[in-house]
C-alpha cells in the first residue's frame, strides 16, 4: 500500500508578463487501489498538477509539499520520480528522434526495475500488451512517437502504463482527441493495469464520457488552480448534465465558497 | 523529430506536390542544359553558356562548373563563390593560396597480397584517371603533390579482409596528398582511408570502379583538434559498376569533403553515405555531386550529422544531375541533422537538376532537428537519466551511417568515438 500525498500546493510559472500563479493550494491524498477523477474547465490548473508531479521544469514550486510514502518527491530529479514509482501519460506525448520504440522500452524498464528485463519474456510482454491495445507489431520498429497519429500515441502512453507498472499513474486528459473505439481500447488498458491492484490513479479529464469506462471513487472539481468541490462518482453525474457552468466566475465568488464550504464538510 | 525545415519532392509520384520551382519535367531549367552536355572528364569539360565563365555563378547547372589541372584556371578565391560561400577561408591556412610544399601525411597501407601498392611520381599514367580538380584547392594540391599512392585490385579478385590505409598527419605546413584506388573489372573491396594526426592538407582521392567492380570506400577523418583537411573524393565507375563511399568526419578544426561519383556505362549504382559530429567550433563540411550522364544508373545519398556547442558548424551539400541521356535513372538524397545544443549551425542545401522526365524517380529530403528539453523530459519521466538519455538518441541516430561500414573493429571503433564526443559535454 503505497500514498500519494499533495498538501498546499503552490506552483507557479514565468512567463512574459511575469510570473503567474496557477495552482493556489491543492491538496490530495490517493492511495494504492483508488481512482481519483481531476475534473474542471480548460485553464483551471489540471495540467500543471500532472506535469508538476512529474518534475516538469517549466513549473515552480513556491511552497507546498508532494510525498511518495513520506519521501520528498520534490527533491527528486524527473527520472528519480519515475523510477520511485510515478508514471505521466502525457496529454501530448513527445516525438523523440533517433530512438526506436522497442530500444525505449527497454532502456526505461532496465532504468526503472535498476536490472534488465529478461530478454524472452520482455518480448513476449511487449507483444501481448500491444496487441491488447490495437499497436500494430511494426511500432517497435519506429522511432518514439515520431508520425504516430494522436490516438496512436495515447495508445502508446498507456502501453508504457502497463508495462512500466508504477505505484501511481496520472493520466493528463489521455482521452482527449480520441474517438469511441480508441478510448474503449485506452480505458480498457488502464483498467487492467488497475486491476492488478499495486496501482493508485489520478485521472485529468476534462470530458465526463470517459468516466464511463474507468470509474473513480472520488471525484475533484479543480476551478482557478483550487479544488471547489468534492465528491464521490455522482459528482461526474452532475457535472455530465449541467457542465462547469456553475462555477463560472460569472456566478459570483458566493457559489465557489458555498461549494468548497460543502466539500469541506 | 522536431522538424526545423523541411523540404520534399518525389518526383514521379504526382499524388504528392511539387516544390517551388519544380514541374513534372523537373526543375525549371536554365537555356543551359539545352546544350548538349559531354562526358565529364573529356577535353571540354566545362560547358560554356551564356555568362561566359564557367564557376560559380549560382543557380547555374552544376555540370556548368569549371573544372581544369592547372591551377591558374582557377580564380583567387573571395567567398563569395557558390562552392565556397560557407567555408572560412581564413581558417584553411593557405590550402587555397600557398605552395603546398609541407610534408604531406605519412601513407601507411595494410593490404591482402593480391592488392597491389604502389608509390608512383606524377608522370605515372593512372593519375588524371578518374579526377580532375573541380575548385581551386584541389587544383592547388594537383600542381603541388610530389608522389602518388596507387592501389590497385586486380581483375576478378575478391579481397578478404580490407584494404587499410592510414594517413598520418606530419604538422601544419600546408601540404598535398594524391591517392589513386582503382578497383578492376568485377573485382570486390573495401578500401579504408584513415586520417589521423595534425595536418594541413589538401588531398585528391581518385577512384576508378571498372565495369562489373564492387567497391567500397571509407574515408574516416579522425583528425586531431587543430587539422585542416580539404578532400577531393572523385569515382568514375564503369557499366554495372557498384560503389560505396561513406565519409565519417568527427575530428578537425576544419574538414571539407567534396565526394563526386560519375557514370561512364549503364547499369552502375552508387551509394554515398556520411556522418559527422560537430564539437564547438568545429567546421565539417560536405558536398557532394552525382553526375548521373548515362542511363539506367541509381544513386542513394544520406549523410547524417550531429552537432553540438558554440559555433559547431557543418554544411550538407548535394548535387545530383540528372543529364539529358540519362533516362531511367532512380536517385534519392537525403541529409538529417541533429542539433544538440544552442549555439550551433547546420546548413543543408539538397539541389536536384533534372534535364530528363523519362526517369525511374528522383527526390530529395532536408530535416535538421533539435535534441531539445521536451525530449529529454519525455525520456526522464520515464527514469532514463539525462546523460543516458541523450547517448540514446545521438547513437540511435548516428547508428543508420555506422552500420553500412560493416567493418567491425571499424564499427566499433566509431560508437566508442562517438561516444566520446557525446561525453565531452562542452554545452
Amino acid at each position: 500500500m503505497s500514498t500519494l500525498e499533495i498538501k498546499d500546493l503552490h506552483v507557479s510559472i514565468d512567463t512574459e508578463q511575469g510570473t503567474k500563479e496557477i495552482l493556489k493550494g491543492v491538496s490530495l491524498t490517493i492511495r494504492t487501489g483508488e481512482t481519483h477523477a481531476i475534473m474542471g474547465p480548460n485553464g483551471s490548473g489540471k495540467s500543471t498538477l500532472a506535469s508538476t508531479i512529474a518534475g516538469h521544469p517549466r513549473y515552480n514550486v513556491t511552497s507546498g509539499t508532494i510525498t511518495l510514502d513520506g519521501e520528498d518527491v520534490l527533491a527528486m530529479t524527473v527520472d528519480e520520480r519515475a523510477r520511485a514509482g510515478l508514471f505521466l501519460a502525457m496529454q501530448y506525448p513527445v516525438e523523440v528522434p533517433g530512438v526506436s520504440m522497442t530500444n525505449f522500452l527497454r532502456t526505461a524498464k532496465t532504468a526503472i526495475d535498476g536490472e534488465a528485463p529478461k530478454l524472452r519474456t520482455w518480448t513476449k510482454d511487449v507483444k501481448a500488451a500491444m496487441a491488447q491495445l490495437r499497436i500494430d507489431a511494426d511500432f517497435t520498429q519506429r522511432n518514439v512517437n515520431e508520425g504516430f497519429s494522436g490516438g496512436e500515441k495515447k495508445r502508446v502512453e498507456i502501453l508504457q502504463l502497463e508495462l512500466f507498472k508504477p505505484k501511481f499513474a496520472i493520466l493528463d486528459e489521455t482521452d482527449s482527441g480520441l474517438d469511441v473505439d480508441a478510448l474503449k481500447v485506452v480505458s480498457e488498458g488502464v483498467n487492467r493495469a488497475h486491476a492488478e491492484g499495486n496501482m493508485g490513479t489520478l485521472l485529468i479529464t476534462h470530458y465526463t464520457r470517459i468516466l464511463r469506462y474507468i470509474k473513480p471513487e472520488f471525484v475533484h472539481v479543480f476551478v482557478d488552480g483550487q479544488v471547489v468541490e468534492e465528491g464521490g462518482p455522482e459528482l461526474a453525474d452532475r457535472l455530465e448534465e449541467e457542465g462547469y457552468d456553475r462555477y463560472a466566475t460569472g456566478a459570483g465568488a458566493a457559489t465557489i465558497a458555498a461549494a468548497s464550504a460543502a466539500a469541506q464538510a | 523529430m522536431t522538424d526545423i525545415t523541411t523540404e520534399k519532392a518525389r518526383i514521379g509520384a504526382p499524388s504528392q506536390p511539387f516544390i517551388n520551382g519544380f514541374t513534372e519535367e523537373g526543375e525549371s531549367l536554365s537555356p543551359v542544359n539545352a546544350a548538349a552536355s559531354k562526358s565529364p572528364l573529356a577535353g571540354e569539360a566545362v560547358k560554356r553558356h551564356s555568362h561566359g565563365g564557367g564557376v560559380g555563378i549560382p543557380d547555374s547547372s552544376r555540370a556548368g562548373r569549371l573544372t581544369s589541372y592547372k591551377l591558374a584556371d582557377f580564380k583567387p578565391l573571395t567567398g563569395m563563390e557558390e562552392d565556397w560561400r560557407f567555408t572560412p577561408l581564413k581558417r584553411l591556412r593557405g590550402l587555397h593560396t600557398e605552395v603546398l610544399n609541407g610534408a604531406a601525411p605519412t601513407v601507411s597501407v595494410t593490404a591482402p597480397d593480391s592488392v597491389t601498392v604502389e608509390t608512383v611520381g606524377r608522370d605515372d599514367r593512372r593519375i588524371g584517371s578518374a579526377a580532375i580538380p573541380e575548385d581551386r584547392v584541389s587544383a592547388n594540391a594537383w600542381e603541388n603533390f610530389t608522389e602518388a599512392t596507387v592501389i590497385t585490385v586486380p581483375a576478378e579478385v575478391q579481397v578478404d579482409g580490407e584494404v587499410s590505409v592510414l594517413l598520418t598527419g606530419q604538422g601544419t605546413g600546408a601540404s598535398a596528398q594524391h591517392v589513386v584506388i582503382i578497383a578492376e573489372k568485377f573485382s570486390k573491396s573495401v578500401v579504408v582511408l584513415d586520417h589521423q594526426g595534425t595536418a594541413v592538407v589538401a588531398e585528391n582521392i581518385e577512384i576508378l570502379v571498372e565495369d562489373g567492380a564492387q567497391l567500397t570506400v571509407i574515408s574516416l577523418q579522425e583528425w586531431n583538434d587543430d587539422a585542416v583537411h580539404a578532400s577531393s573524393q572523385q569515382a568514375r565507375l564503369g557499366r554495372d559498376a557498384k560503389f560505396k563511399h561513406i565519409v565519417v568526419s568527427l575530428g578537425g578544426d576544419l574538414v571539407r569533403v567534396t565526394p563526386s561519383a560519375r557514370f561512364t556505362g549503364p547499369g552502375a549504382e552508387v551509394e554515398l553515405f556520411g556522418l559527422y559530429f560537430a564539437d564547438a567550433g568545429q567546421h565539417l563540411e560536405q558536398r557532394l555531386f552525382v553526375d548521373h550522364s548515362v542511363a539506367n544508373c541509381k544513386s542513394n545519398v544520406l549523410y547524417k550529422g550531429a552537432l553540438q556547442g558554440r559555433n559547431a558548424h557543418t554544411v550538407w551539400v548535394g548535387d545530383v544531375l540528372i543529364r539529358k541521356e540519362a533516362e531511367g535513372t532512380d536517385t534519392y538524397e537525403a541529409n538529417r541533422n541533429l542539433v544538440l545544443t544552442d549555439g550551433a549551425r547546420a546548413d543543408s542545401v539538397p539541389n536536384l537538376e533534372i534535364e530528363t522526365g523519362l526517369i525511374a524517380g528522383a527526390g530529395h529530403a532536408s530535416a535538421t532537428g533539435r535534441f531539445d528539453d521536451q525530449h529529454l523530459f519525455y525520456l526522464m519521466a520515464r527514469g532514463i537519466p539525462e546523460e543516458v538519455a541523450r547517448r540514446l538518441v545521438v547513437r540511435g541516430f548516428l547508428n543508420e551511417i555506422i552500420q553500412q561500414i560493416k567493418v567491425p573493429a571499424i564499427e566499433e571503433r566509431l560508437t566508442a568515438a562517438v561516444e566520446r564526443e557525446l561525453a565531452a559535454t562542452n554545452h
